[in-house]
């Protein structure tokens, strides 16, 4: 086998290991701002693929759908957030759990009624078609957009995090959310952003993938499952966690599928169990 | 003029009723000592004040307003600081993030650096440790930046949960110059302690609650002088 077909290979899995990363942070950053395990983030990926085809299609161009769909979808999540998952705030954990689980059942079926059972095409923009020279081999363009633009996120991510003073807020919040009250936080508002962002993220990373794949109701359930690996193996609440480990399990999936592709659906759960059995917090999870 | 007006004050937690109708007032400027036994209901009335119980009946007035339909974060920025007694420092952040998260919703208009500076100069053992993380400090410099915190966005008026609690005697003085200074700045103070003399010492006035109710109120030069009384409600 030549080193061109595994750097490929390796650059395919950190593709698809930048969209787990986009999806995983959105899992993470809500579970651990509002302690909620938001089974609808397969959903809402799903969602933000079929809002990004439809804003593309509307506007004939797929930066609007790229634009648009996260910010739609975003603020589908604050709705969601608003009326369904704040009722059950100081209630058992597995009360949002199993609300956001019959939530992404009533997703897909409702994007089935609408746009039908069978998997849409996702037409990559023409811009980004073709494949590129890197002096080392030839890689797909749309690919690397993806990484870029993955990078680019994650690079505003932490600015807003690490630099602003929203930023501190959410930090501590996610920490102690009664001291940010009785020094004047209306830590509900903060909750409710933070969950369209972490929403607004699952939506990002549905419409990267889209012209990867085709867009159907189904496609975001095993991508629920790879985020829960992720952040399983980052380690729940730490977002370097996820960073890390999306990208460790997109390169994984991706070198298995041209190794031993008969494990390709394996690896991933292979890797966290040595994980888990060498650091059951994850790689980066801080003690309870 | 009245600062602080609690009215027949009830609270609840679940179905146990822990206040039965205390009424306190606290003027503007003064210092008041809350003071009895563990458990008579303290820190249920300050809480109370805050907006963090879960169910009370009752009026609470502050500077003018009222506050029994406000969330927990309107009172502080109506310019009323709690300093609780575990003292809730954040984890993670570092003693300056710490102190900035007491501005980051504060009412008034607050250069924060000039801020950090100022409370910088009232607090020296914070200055030194501004860029260390605030939750690997010692208990009473944790007690200190809870305070500074409470502190820096300009309160009216500050609720202070057994400050001197577990803390060494040397920071316990100071402390204690530190809530004069406070008062001669015109900040309202309510103290609640366990330590009676010292809370007496530093107080004009004086209240205390015993099962939930007020039982005896006075200047607290008269309830220094009075053992008796201290040793019926506060003697452990």
């Amino acid at each position: 086998m030549d080193a061109e077909l595994i750097l490929i290979q390796l650059f395919s899995g950190v593709a698809l290991g930048a969209i787990l990363v986009i999806t995983a942070l959105g899992l993470s950053i809500i579970f651990g701002m509002l302690g909620v395990v938001n089974f609808a983030h397969g959903a809402l990926f799903m969602i933000g693929a079929y809002a990004g085809l439809w804003v593309a299609s509307l506007t004939g161009s797929f930066w609007w759908g790229l634009l648009v769909a996260p910010i739609m979808i975003g603020v589908f999540g604050m709705a969601i957030e608003w009326l369904l998952v704040r009722p059950l705030y100081g209630r058992s954990v597995d009360d949002p759990l199993l609300l956001t689980f019959g939530l992404s059942y009533v997703l897909v079926e409702a994007v089935r009624i609408v746009f039908g059972n069978d998997g849409i095409p996702f037409p990559t923009p023409s811009q980004l078609t073709g494949v590129a020279n890197l002096g080392v081999g030839y890689f797909p363009i749309y690919r690397l957009f993806v990484i870029v633009v993955v990078a680019v996120v994650l690079l505003l991510l932490w600015l807003a995090l690490e630099k602003t003073k929203f930023g501190l807020i959410v930090r501590a919040g996610s920490r102690d959310p009664t001291i940010m009250r009785v020094l004047g936080v209306n830590i509900s508002k903060v909750w409710l952003l933070v969950f369209g962002v972490g929403v607004g993220l699952a939506a990002l990373g549905g419409v990267l993938a889209g012209p990867m794949r085709t867009v159907n109701p189904e496609m975001g359930s095993l991508v629920l499952i790879e985020a829960f690996v992720v952040t399983v193996i980052g380690g729940l609440g730490s977002l370097l966690g996820s960073v890390v480990a999306g990208l460790l399990v997109g390169v994984a999936i991706s070198m298995t599928a041209l190794f031993a592709p008969e494990m390709g659906t394996i690896v991933m759960f292979a890797l966290m169990a040595l994980v888990l059995l060498v650091r059951p917090r994850g790689l980066f999870g801080k003690a309870a | 003029m009245a600062m602080l007006e609690v009215q027949d004050l009830h609270a609840w937690y679940g179905a146990s009723h822990i206040l039965h109708g205390v009424s306190i007032t606290v003027r503007q400027g003064e210092v008041v000592a809350l003071v009895g036994r563990n458990g008579a209901g303290k820190t249920t009335t300050i809480r109370s004040v805050m907006g963090l119980m879960p169910r009370i009946s009752g009026g609470i007035r502050f500077d003018g307003a009222d506050l029994t339909a406000l969330k927990a974060h309107d009172r502080y920025r109506l310019g009323l600081a709690y300093v609780p007694e575990e003292r809730r420092i954040v984890p993670g952040l570092t003693v300056r993030e710490n102190l900035q998260l007491g501005l980051v919703a504060s009412a008034a208009k607050i250069n924060e650096r000039e801020a950090i500076d100022e409370i910088a100069e009232s607090f020296p053992r914070l200055k030194e440790r501004l860029d260390q993380e605030g939750a690997t400090m010692s208990g009473g410099e944790q007690q200190m930046l809870a305070i500074a915190r409470a502190m820096i966005g300009r309160p009216k008026m500050i609720l202070l949960d057994e400050p001197s609690e577990g803390i060494m005697p040397v920071l316990v003085e100071e402390m204690g110059v530190l809530f004069r200074r406070l008062r001669d700045q015109g900040v309202t103070l309510l103290l609640v302690e366990q330590n009676v003399e010292w809370a007496l010492r530093l107080a004009d006035r004086a209240v205390i609650v015993d099962q939930g109710e007020v039982v005896h109120e006075s200047s607290s030069a008269a309830l220094l002088a009075d053992k008796a009384i201290q040793e019926r409600y506060c003697a452990v």
